[in-house]
């Protein structure tokens, strides 16, 4: 178990590098392109052309480059964009991950929450009015674009109906930090919150439902019921652990990008400067060194979230345990 | 009397029609009997079974006539009142060990949790309950064996755990549908030898579903033989095995290669295949494979009859 961890940070690591050199060589490497000239900007001097070339070392061979492009992410942590005019590249992103991960871990609990309900209560009252309902809801959600139904939101809570009871509590758009004000911070999530986990809600559920309803024909499903095991029971300990698998390699792959940068269009809406909206701005000024860090902040998270997601298909499913 | 079964129709709609899969079948079974009951596939041996244990789920399913245990009508019993009846007083065990544990709990896990469902005892206590049965069904580490994962058993070990576990609230009436069709040959043996040593120690009479006649012949006290939906023959085993009557069973018994004498070239088949539920032929549903049928086979439905060796069969009648 414990080797069977070690070789998969192991993996994590490699593909973690993999990407660094991937990316390094599409940004720096292309031919025709000069880097140095993109990153000093528009109308630089030829001054601060040859210390850009000089400090990102373009004037040597490119394993030099790379390893220092690499020391200044990780190491010394002191990578500058010159186009923002020697804004630091590293504290900026380590500024949107709280913002970034405050948005997507809340509206992760809230839909894997939500989802496992819908879906086993549509599972369970398969093809009543019930299962029928929560469907074609879950198709609305999913049908309702994020940047649509945000600002729907925006309108309703901070405009039209701002001032009636229901609404009156919605802080404007921002983000306020969790250690300065635990209870802004909340609030001025929760809309978010929802708006984001709605469009996952409804594909959840919908996944989850046609899940158990595949489960439900095994055979030791047919063994549950002979035992004289109750119908709740047969649903929630036999069913519903071999339906969440499919499950959990969905959310795997929706967290990891998500706190990667996809949710860009939720943070744009609701003024959160988070990662996506960080990458935004810098594919804009085609800031290459911040493009850089926040790619492979991006990928660093795609890989934790899938081995995490190893792990989790470990514990619940014995069979993958001894191999 | 254990079980009495009047008269049992189980039909589903389909959208090709009324599919009946079982069409007027009645037997009795005594306490720590075994009942064979043999047939092709498709003959409605599991279907049958499946009724008396109330675990037809399909909502086209339409169940009809009288299923009494120990004098209790379970056709259209309240499904709570049915639950405790599953798994408690009315066991049953599959066909197939390798798809009928749930794979994602131990063994012992999986005993313990039936015996909690109708006992009220500690979790230890079944703990302790399940080790005694693994051992009472051979297991050679009992202690070992509740602890590990259906994968991690062989088909045979797994059929003895599902029989572990059937046993666990000491059933008075034990079904087993085709338990040995998925195994091999050798553990098939072990596997009758434990449901004969079984129904000694607990007393619970046995329904036996096989397509097997060898098995039959090895374990049952009484036979009946199934047809499209219907009994043709039923008869204790000499009576069965020594003067088969219905033209099916005969058929059936000569398809088996003799151990002794000169081997024929060729076995014997049955011509042609079951009829479709949904078409039965008019008449006899044997009929157009039957060496001897005649004028009253394509029009009537021969009856069972009564006494305990009975053939639905005109010729029989007749003779």
């Amino acid at each position: 178990m414990i080797y069977a961890i070690l070789r998969r940070f192991g993996q994590m690591l490699f593909v973690m590098f993999g990407i660094s050199v991937i990316v390094f060589l599409i940004f720096f490497a292309t031919p025709g392109a000069d880097p140095a000239a993109r990153i000093a900007g528009r109308n630089a001097s030829p001054e601060v052309l040859e210390a850009v070339r000089h400090s990102f070392g373009f004037d040597r061979p490119l394993y030099v480059q790379y390893v220092k492009m690499m020391e200044k992410i990780f190491v010394t942590g002191d990578l500058t964009s010159f186009v923002n005019r020697g804004w630091k590249v590293v504290p900026a992103v380590l500024d949107s991950i709280p913002v970034t991960l405050s948005l997507v871990f809340g509206a992760a609990i809230l839909w894997v929450v939500v989802s496992i309900v819908i879906g086993i209560v549509a599972a369970a009252t398969r093809d009543s009015w019930l299962d029928k309902l929560l469907m074609a809801l879950g198709l609305l959600g999913i049908s309702m674009p994020v940047y649509w139904l945000g600002e729907v939101m925006n309108l309703i809570t901070q405009s039209r109906y701002h001032d009636s009871w229901a609404f009156s509590w919605v802080p404007p758009l921002g983000y306020k930090n969790f250690s300065d004000d635990p209870k802004g911070w909340f609030l001025t999530l929760v809309i978010p919150w929802i708006t984001l986990a709605i469009l996952y809600i409804g594909i959840y559920g919908r996944v989850l439902r046609a899940a158990i309803i595949e489960t439900l024909q095994e055979d030791y499903i047919r063994t549950a019921r002979a035992k004289g095991l109750s119908e709740t029971r047969i649903l929630l300990r036999h069913a519903l652990r071999t339906s969440l698998i499919a499950f959990v390699t969905l959310f795997g792959l929706d967290f990891g990008a998500l706190v990667g940068g996809s949710a860009l269009l939720t943070e744009v809406v609701f003024g959160l400067h988070g990662i996506g909206k960080l990458t935004y701005d810098a594919l804009q000024n085609l800031d290459l060194p911040m493009i850089m860090a926040t790619v492979m902040y991006a990928s660093m998270f795609v890989v934790i979230a899938n081995a995490v997601i190893d792990f989790v298909y470990i514990l619940l499913d014995p069979r993958l345990r001894t191999s | 009397m254990i079980l009495s079964v009047r008269d049992l129709r189980v039909s589903f709609r389909t959208n090709d029609g009324l599919v009946r899969a079982i069409d007027g079948v009645s037997f009795d079974l005594e306490e720590s009997e075994i009942l064979g009951v043999v047939g092709e596939s498709g003959s409605g041996k599991t279907v049958s079974l499946l009724a008396v244990m109330g675990l037809i789920t399909d909502p086209n399913a339409d169940i009809e006539g009288s299923i009494r245990y120990k004098g209790r009508e379970l056709v259209g019993l309240p499904a709570r009142e049915l639950r405790r009846l599953r798994g408690n007083e009315i066991a049953m065990i599959f066909q197939d060990p390798m798809t009928a544990l749930t794979p994602v709990y131990t063994v012992g896990w999986q005993i313990a949790e039936q015996i909690r469902a109708h006992r009220n005892i500690s979790k230890s206590k079944a703990m302790d309950r399940v080790e005694e049965l693994l051992a009472e069904v051979n297991f050679p580490n009992p202690h070992e064996a509740m602890s590990r994962y259906p994968h991690q058993l062989s088909g045979g070990m797994r059929q003895r755990a599902v029989i572990a576990m059937a046993l666990s609230c000491n059933p008075a009436l034990l079904v087993a549908d085709e338990p040995t069709t998925a195994l091999d040959v050798t553990v098939q043996a072990g596997i009758l030898d434990l449901v004969r040593k079984l129904r000694a120690t607990h007393k619970s009479a046995v329904v036996f579903i096989t397509h097997d006649m060898g098995v039959v012949s090895e374990l049952a006290d009484r036979v009946m033989v199934m047809y499209a939906g219907r009994v043709v023959e039923r008869g204790s085993r000499a009576e069965l095995f020594s003067d088969p009557r219905h033209p099916y069973t005969r058929a059936l018994l000569g398809s088996i290669p003799p151990l002794t004498g000169e081997k024929p070239r060729r076995l014997p088949a049955i011509p042609g295949s079951p009829p479709s539920l949904l078409r039965l032929p008019q008449g006899c549903a044997f009929g157009p494979r039957c060496p001897v049928h005649y004028e009253p086979c394509a029009t009537g439905k021969p009856d069972l009859g009564g006494g305990t060796h009975a053939a639905a069969c005109f010729r029989v009648a007749q003779a």
